[in-house]
């Protein structure tokens, strides 16, 4: 069985963000890291092959040639190959384009099990790995918190507002991510020197024989948030606070 | 005919979502500026009653899917149902709400359709010409403005970014559209769902919402937040810390890797204020910070704080809120 994981590269949470003179988020001083929840199903796709459920795992990314750095950090992991799809021409592509240049690569490289981030830190998009699944015709469990595979089909462990789902779908299929699904391991300074002989693939979407189509959304503008002034403090006694706080409440912030 | 919206009315424990009259009032300017009508669809089975609910909701006409199909949700079976529907109806234009369900199928119906999304909606800044949306990124630490290219698109809107719109004084004509997944075509199957917390206030939904960190000490301090939390009719959340040191279930967690929330009231209650944590809950309309450590980074983001012990300020804050709510 192979699997195929798709990662996006994404900046650190704790980076700050700053636009530049364009307006748009200047990324050159952020730190870069794997998107946390690609971390995720790269994880359990080495499990999955630890079991001796699957037997490889290729990690997809379209991105630049920084992205090259998390890749690298993939298959220290322990991922057997590694493609990226250059983005040149596509920095400003939307979700829907995104996931027909992955979709396509995908589908020529052939895989049983698609594992998936349900969402990119940075995008907050949380639309392509579905995109690629509808693209590809092949159903999905989405934001897994625990997977089993076997005979062919996935099982997944779905939190959903106020229930958790248990759903079996055929292979193949798209499995995304969600935080508990487990813990992403650290690489070891051996599996580091390992992964960097192994293969890491560059490609144009032309080679998978996909012409990217237009973007049906346009981000126009970045905005950062106003900086709050900071708390107003209520200070006294815990009951006078409680009653300052209260009254300000129903009074000023009229929220209760 | 494709001027006219199509809003998807999510159904949960036999009701209605608090989302849905948010999305009628998204998007009633969206059809005015469009000329265009505006259609409730639900999707289900045995869902009479609850179509007949809708109708209120001041939308133009209801339209209802039913079969035996859609009895479980799936995203396969309602992706399907929606996509023929909405062009049944001919609506151009499908607004979701930003829940589990929604973050579910409304990806795989705009690609179903062949159309642009937006997803997490937190306001519209113009509706005429192509509509622009806003929606934050980078876990909220900047919101975009973003245009849709097309006169079809899909949006999905996070719960109490827009008011409700009011309940319409005569209901709305109901149609019932004879449009069914192929079952051949429905890969998933569902093997179990099991409902937590049924009846209590949707963490998503909320608009009130009391939330417990590390400085609540341990499980007995959320029972001790419950009260307040029942005063003002709250739903209750955390941090991750909380849910790993295994006080609280982790189906209450706000944060990045937690629950998405924008209560107009967030009340956080031995929080530290970590980024992640804040990327769940910035855009709370009035954020309430108590604390013993003054420099505690939720303050930063805080309209109103208590510095000072949770567990002395918190029932005062309980006889306050009952004199006020209660008489
Ligand atoms: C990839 C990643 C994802 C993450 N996702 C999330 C997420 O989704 N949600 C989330 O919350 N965190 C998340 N975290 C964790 C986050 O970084 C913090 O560790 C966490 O939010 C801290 O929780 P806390 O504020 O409860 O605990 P602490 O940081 O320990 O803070 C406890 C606070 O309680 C105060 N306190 C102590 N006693 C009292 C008292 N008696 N009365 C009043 N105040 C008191 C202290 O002064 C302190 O400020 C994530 C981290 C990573 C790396
Ligand atoms: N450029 C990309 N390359 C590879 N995978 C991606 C890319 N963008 C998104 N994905 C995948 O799709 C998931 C959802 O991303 P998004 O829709 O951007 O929130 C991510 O967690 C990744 O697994």
């Amino acid at each position: 069985m192979k699997i195929v994981v798709l990662m996006k590269q994404t900046f650190t949470t704790e980076a700050r963000i700053e636009l530049d003179g364009s307006g748009k988020p200047n990324d050159s001083k952020v730190k870069k890291v794997v998107n946390p929840y690609d971390e995720f199903a790269v994880e359990e796709a080495i499990q999955l092959v630890e079991r001796k459920v699957a037997e490889k795992v290729t990690v997809v990314c379209l991105g630049p040639a920084s992205a090259e750095e998390a890749l690298r950090q993939c298959l220290a992991m322990g991922a057997d190959e590694a493609v990226r799809v250059d983005s040149a021409g596509l920095e400003e592509a939307d979700s829907s384009v995104v996931a027909s240049v992955l979709a396509g690569a995908v589908k020529s490289m052939g895989y049983d099990l698609l594992l998936a981030g349900y969402v990119a830190v940075d995008d907050n998009a949380a639309q392509v790995a579905v995109r690629v699944a509808e693209l590809l015709d092949i159903p999905q469990i989405n934001v897994v918190s625990k997977l089993e595979v076997a005979n062919g089909t996935a099982t997944g462990w779905r939190e959903a507002d106020g229930r958790t789902e248990v759903l079996e779908v055929p292979l193949p299929a798209l499995v995304t991510a969600d935080k508990s699904l487990n813990k992403p391991r650290y690489p070891t300074l051996p599996n580091i020197m390992k992964a960097k002989k192994k293969p890491l693939e560059i490609k144009a979407p032309a080679d998978f024989g996909i012409n990217p189509p237009a973007s049906k959304t346009r981000v126009v503008k970045y905005e950062l948030p106003p900086p709050k002034s900071g708390a107003k403090i209520f200070k006294g006694t815990p009951a006078e606070a409680a009653a300052a706080l209260v009254k300000a409440l129903r009074e000023e912030a009229k929220v209760v | 005919m494709s001027n006219d919206i199509l809003v998807f009315v999510e159904l949960q424990n036999g009701d209605i979502r608090k989302v849905t009259p948010q999305l009628v009032s998204a998007a009633r300017p969206l059809a005015e500026a469009r000329g265009g009508k505006l259609h409730a669809l639900l999707v289900g089975e045995g869902i009479g009653e609850l179509a007949r609910k809708a109708a209120t909701l001041g939308v133009d006409s209801v339209a209802v899917v039913e079969d035996p199909s859609l009895a479980d949700y799936t995203a396969e079976a309602y992706a399907e149902a929606i996509t023929q529907a909405s062009k049944r109806l001919g609506a151009g234009a499908l607004l979701f709400g930003n829940t589990s369900i929604g973050k579910d199928t409304a990806p795989r119906v705009a690609q179903r359709l062949g159309v642009g999304m937006i997803s997490d909606v937190t306001g519209t800044i113009s509706t005429g010409g192509n509509p622009i949306f806003k929606r934050p990124v980078y876990a909220g630490k900047a919101v975009t403005h973003v245009e849709v290219l097309e006169s079809s698109f899909v949006i999905s809107v996070r719960a109490n970014s827009y008011p409700s719109a009011p309940a319409a004084a005569s209901p709305a004509p109901i149609q019932s559209l004879a449009v069914a997944p192929d079952p051949s075509k429905i890969r998933t199957k569902v093997k179990e769902v099991v409902v937590r917390a049924a009846g209590k206030v949707d963490l998503t939904e909320a608009d009130i919402i009391v939330s417990g960190g590390m400085g609540v000490k341990g499980p007995e301090g959320f029972e001790f937040l419950r009260p307040l939390a029942e005063v003002l009719g709250a739903a209750l959340g955390s941090s991750r810390a909380a849910v790993l040191a295994g006080y609280i279930h982790p189906s209450h967690q706000v944060g990045q890797t937690g629950k998405t929330v924008s209560p107009s009231l967030y009340i956080a209650c031995g929080i530290s204020g970590a980024i992640q944590h804040k990327a769940g809950m910035s855009t709370s309309k009035c954020i309430v910070a108590i604390n013993t450590d003054p420099e505690a980074p939720m303050f930063e983001i805080a309209d109103y704080g208590i510095v000072g012990d949770l567990f002395e300020v918190v029932p005062p804050l309980i006889e306050e809120f009952k004199k006020l709510l209660h008489g």
